[in-house]
């Protein structure tokens, strides 16, 4: 029968197309993992960058990402907590709150590299910071704000109505509510939130390029002072992260080895961002299940 | 009489304290307030973010027309990109932006929604389990990572097998393909998920095989939602930066076919800014292609509004 051949067709297609599409991701990490792995060694990861050829270790450029996800953090939790808060709570049906979300969802949709040539613009041209730790962290939170305090507000919604009347109805005030009761409840998708932005964040390259530089100053690791302009902690040094350095390394650099180092790159960025993932889901179950006291 | 007046003058600094607590806010109230005002502030703070970037990108990219009077006319179709020269048509990177955004689109698409009707009608505990994950893994591998692979992998490849550098429409293609794809897919699998049940059924009950119950039922009736993942997916591929330029070949030419090095916007941009001067010619149609890449990103916006709004009124009808 002609439409029963047509539906074993259209079934054999389709699952031709879902392995064509888990072989690419099967295919990409294996060629990370297998081209990059062998050249990852501790000197690797500790090691300083030939300032010229950009060969050599990542030493600074992995502390470089993690300080800048920290600090991109910091800002944007409570930032984006607030604005989620007042979506989720106190925003109104109107045209201003309508106004409001669809301000959130152009900045979501908006180019990196827009969001990173902004950053460009007000600080190192306008301000006069220059490359620096504190832009490329403000150009992050940028680009990091619209999609946390969607997160945190979808988060909060979906806690049930009853345990917001139930705050309100022991003399508890709006805010106390929100932060006492509905908050912790909400805990766990928003955690979840956070740490799979955090991964986005590891691996940003546009929105940096511009912002916290491309070049990775040698630090002195004993000094912790953020005063200092050899301390690693000084937000105002130029500071190139793993992901600006892979990228740099591909276009610009001259190492002869730019293959297997930026293989190499690839591959521990590529697992960082996989522990993130992974960290995400392991950690919204376990504060899940702590919350709601569920086994 | 000495009791009274006393039990008058209690009364009285009661209803006093009364009125005093009925006139002044409570603690709950104060900290309501407060957190009224923390909030305000926050999204205060993201308003003046979007206002602000809007403000400075549209002011900076206009730059070229009102301060270098450049005519927009020439800009936009003039083929000649040598700023240094002070000939800035930017029709070359709209156009090869434009050819890998819809290149790209047409790609995944056929790939996206396959694998959506897989996870949603013919297996969906196999979806759940093993294509889930492969989506939010494909999503979290950085474009830089891309990159590289495209630069190791494609282009390599693409030079072998239809010649030339490599590099090309052709390789950015195929890396935007697979970084559209996890986009596409995930808002295809949510909108057929949003199909009514009873469709379906009514269909299968009729005698309709699997696939004629997709094809005909399914797909038509999630259509805006499907439009909208593409939509999306097109999105990303116009504003993707550096996995497109480090495969595309940035030469600022008309791209003749799909094999030359052509590049986009974004590529322009990557590439020029750091080497211009601030409020020099070439510096300012730097920015004007940053405000064409915000317009479209404004208009890829508006465009899943319009679909959005379509598909609700078709609904309730």
């Amino acid at each position: 029968m002609n439409a029963k051949r047509t539906d074993f067709l259209a079934t054999v297609i389709i699952n031709l197309i879902v392995a064509a599409v888990v072989g690419i991701l099967v295919f990409l990490l294996a060629y990370i993992l297998i081209s990059g792995l062998p050249h990852v060694s501790w000197t690797f990861l500790t090691g300083t960058t030939d300032a010229f050829s950009g060969a050599g270790g990542i030493g600074v450029q992995l502390f470089n990402s993690f300080y800048l996800l920290v600090l991109t953090m910091l800002i944007s939790i409570p930032i984006s907590l607030g604005a989620g808060i007042y979506l989720a709570e106190y925003a109104k049906d109107n045209w201003r709150t309508s106004l409001i979300r669809s301000a959130i969802e152009v900045l979501s949709s908006l180019p990196s590299v827009v969001v990173g040539l902004f950053g460009f613009l007000l600080f190192v041209v306008k301000f006069k910071i220059g490359f620096s730790v504190i832009s490329g962290a403000i150009a992050l939170t940028f680009f990091n704000l619209p999609l946390l305090t969607r997160n945190i507000e979808e988060s909060l919604s979906a806690v049930s109505r009853s345990q917001r009347e139930a705050g309100l109805s022991l003399g508890l005030s709006k805010w106390k509510t929100e932060i006492g009761i509905i908050l912790p409840v909400a805990l766990p998708g928003i955690v979840t939130g956070i740490v799979l932005s955090a991964g986005r964040v590891f691996g940003e390259a546009a929105a940096l390029i511009y912002t916290a530089g491309q070049s990775a100053p040698v630090t002195n690791f004993a000094d912790w002072n953020p005063m200092d302009a050899a301390s690693p902690l000084n937000p105002f040094r130029p500071a190139e992260t793993l992901a600006v350095h892979i990228w740099k390394v591909n276009t610009e650099g001259l190492a002869t080895n730019a293959a297997q180092l930026s293989a190499a790159a690839s591959a521990v960025l590529i697992i960082a961002v996989l522990l993130f993932n992974l960290g995400a889901r392991l950690l919204g179950n376990f504060l899940y299940r702590r919350v709601t006291a569920s086994k | 009489m000495e009791q009274t007046n006393f039990q008058l003058k209690q009364q009285k600094t009661q209803s006093n304290d009364w009125s005093a607590r009925l006139h002044h806010a409570t603690r709950a109230t104060r900290e309501d307030w407060l957190g009224k005002g923390i909030s305000y502030l926050c999204i205060g703070v993201i308003i003046l973010v979007v206002a602000s970037m809007l403000w400075f990108i549209t002011s900076k990219g206009i730059a070229t027309f009102t301060q270098n009077h450049v005519s927009l006319g020439k800009f936009l179709t003039g083929t000649d990109w040598a700023p240094d020269q002070g000939k800035i048509g930017a029709l070359p990177m709209i156009v090869g932006s434009f050819a890998v955004t819809f290149a790209a689109a047409i790609v995944a698409t056929p790939f996206a929604v396959g694998t959506a009707i897989f996870m949603t009608e013919i297996s969906p505990n196999k979806g759940r389990k093993l294509l889930q994950p492969v989506i939010e893994l494909l999503v979290g591998i950085p474009s830089v990572v891309y990159g590289f692979i495209g630069l190791a992998v494609v282009v390599p490849f693409m030079r072998s097998v239809v010649g030339g550098s490599g590099f090309g429409i052709i390789s950015a293609t195929f890396v935007l393909f697979v970084m559209v794809l996890p986009t596409i897919t995930s808002m295809t699998v949510d909108s057929l998920r949003a199909v009514p049940r009873h469709f379906k059924e009514a269909s299968l009950a009729l005698g309709a095989t699997r696939w004629q119950t997709v094809s005909r039922v399914i797909l038509r009736s999630a259509t805006p939602g499907i439009l909208t993942a593409v939509i999306f997916g097109m999105a990303r591929a116009f504003g993707e930066a550096l996995a497109v330029q480090m495969v595309i070949g940035n030469a600022a030419i008309m791209p003749k076919n799909l094999i030359s090095p052509a590049s986009t916007l974004t590529s322009q941009l990557t590439t020029g800014i750091g080497d211009t001067i601030d409020g020099t010619l070439p510096n300012n149609a730097l920015w004007s292609l940053a405000l064409i890449l915000l317009l479209m990103s404004l208009f890829f916006n508006a465009l899943v509004r319009v679909i959005a709004k379509r598909g609700q009124l078709k609904h309730e009808r």
